[in-house]
C-alpha cells in the first residue's frame, strides 16, 4: 500500500444530479413540454388536487402524469380514470426521485404526447425537497390539518416551491390553523413564493391555481 | 434519510473518478458534512459499508466523515452564531430574520487510492 496517493475530489454529492436537473429542465424547454414537480406529506391531498386540476386542463392541453411511490399503484389507477395517460414510477423504497429517475419517466410518458407533465413526488417534505428532478416548476400542497408551523419545520422544502397550495381550508373552524401566519412563514422562507388557498374537495381556488399553471404551460409552449 | 441514496450517488461518482484516473482499489473517502446537512453519520456509514462492500473498487474502503460547524446570520443586528446551539432566533436580538450562511454542505473531499 505504498503508492496510495490521495486525490482531492472537492465535489458535491448533489452535484452530478444538479447537473442532470439542469439538462433535463433544458430538454423540456426545448420539446415545449411544461414539467411540474408536486410536492408533499402523505395525505395533504395530491391525488384529489391533481384530479381536479386535470379535470380543469384536460381540454386545453395534453397532460401526463407520473405517480412517484415506494411500492402500489393506487394512485396512478385514480389519475388514470381522469383518462389522462398516467404512469408509476416506483422508486424502490427510495425516499426522493432524482432527475435520472424523472428522466426515464419522461421518456415513458413521451414528450411528443405531452404539453403538461405532472410529476406526483413521494409524500414527503424532507427529501424530495434536496433532489432537483429537473422541472421547470416546483410546487407543494399544505394541508390545514398538518399545522401553520410547517413552513418554520421544513424550511428547504418551501424555499424551493415556486408555489405553494395550502389545501383543505374547509376544515379550517376545526384546527387552530392560522393563516395569516402561516403566509408569514412560508414568505419568510422564500418572500417570492405564490399562496394559494384551495379545498381540492369542494373545488374552491382551482380556478386560480388552473390560471397559474395557463401562465406557466403557455410561456414553455411559446 | 436518504442516506442509502446518497451513498449509491457517492459510488456511482467515485466509480467514474476510478476509471479516469485507473484506479485499482480505493482504500478510504472523506465526506464533509454539514451539521444541518440532514445526513445522519452513523446512518451514512452504515450504508457506506452495507453497499461499498458490493463493489470491486470500494470493498473494505473505510469512509471518513469530517463535520463542518453550521452557522446562521442575523439580518438585524447582523450578528452570526451557531445554528445548532440556537436555531433559527438570534441569541443576541431575539429577530427571527435570520438565514443559514454554512452548515448544509455534504461534498466528497479526497479518496486514498491505489
Amino acid at each position: 500500500m505504498d503508492n496510495v496517493r490521495v486525490i482531492e475530489v472537492k465535489r458535491s454529492i448533489f452535484e452530478s444530479n444538479d447537473k442532470d436537473a439542469d439538462k433535463l429542465r433544458g430538454e423540456l424547454k426545448e420539446s415545449k413540454t411544461f414539467l411540474l414537480n408536486l410536492m408533499s406529506s402523505p395525505g395533504s391531498g395530491k391525488t384529489t388536487t391533481l384530479t381536479r386540476t386535470i379535470e380543469a386542463l384536460k381540454d386545453k392541453y395534453r397532460i401526463g402524469v407520473m405517480e412517484a411511490d415506494i411500492d402500489s399503484d393506487v394512485d396512478a389507477k385514480t389519475i388514470a380514470a381522469t383518462g389522462v395517460k398516467a404512469i408509476q414510477l416506483h422508486t424502490g423504497g427510495m425516499c426522493h426521485l432524482d432527475a435520472d429517475m424523472t428522466r426515464q419517466g419522461i421518456k415513458e410518458l413521451g414528450v411528443e404526447d405531452v404539453d403538461f407533465a405532472i410529476l406526483e413526488n413521494v409524500g414527503n417534505l424532507v427529501c424530495p425537497a434536496e433532489f432537483d428532478t429537473g422541472s421547470t416548476k416546483n410546487a407543494m400542497i399544505l394541508s390545514v390539518p398538518e399545522g401553520h408551523d410547517k413552513p418554520l419545520k421544513y424550511p428547504l422544502m418551501f424555499s424551493i416551491c415556486d408555489v405553494v397550495l395550502i389545501n383543505k381550508i374547509d376544515v379550517i373552524p376545526y384546527f387552530d390553523f392560522d393563516m395569516e401566519k402561516c403566509k408569514e412563514y412560508i414568505l419568510m422562507r422564500n418572500p417570492k413564493a405564490k399562496i394559494i388557498p384551495i379545498c381540492a374537495k369542494t373545488g374552491e381556488g382551482i380556478n386560480e391555481w388552473a390560471d397559474w399553471l395557463s401562465e406557466q404551460i403557455d410561456a414553455q409552449m411559446k | 434519510m436518504h442516506e442509502l441514496g446518497v451513498v449509491f450517488r457517492i459510488i456511482d461518482d467515485l466509480t467514474d473518478l476510478g476509471k479516469e484516473n485507473e484506479l485499482e482499489k480505493i482504500h478510504s473517502v472523506t465526506i464533509q458534512l454539514g451539521e444541518v446537512s440532514g445526513v445522519v453519520p452513523s446512518l451514512l456509514t452504515d450504508a457506506w459499508k452495507w453497499a461499498a462492500d458490493r463493489t470491486e473498487l470500494m470493498k473494505d474502503a473505510e469512509l471518513i466523515i469530517e463535520t463542518l460547524p453550521a452557522v446562521t446570520f442575523c439580518e438585524d443586528c447582523k450578528s452570526e452564531y451557531e445554528t445548532v446551539t440556537y436555531g433559527k432566533i438570534c441569541p443576541k436580538c431575539g429577530s427571527e430574520h435570520t438565514y443559514l450562511l454554512k452548515g448544509n454542505e455534504f461534498l466528497i473531499k479526497e479518496i486514498a487510492a491505489t
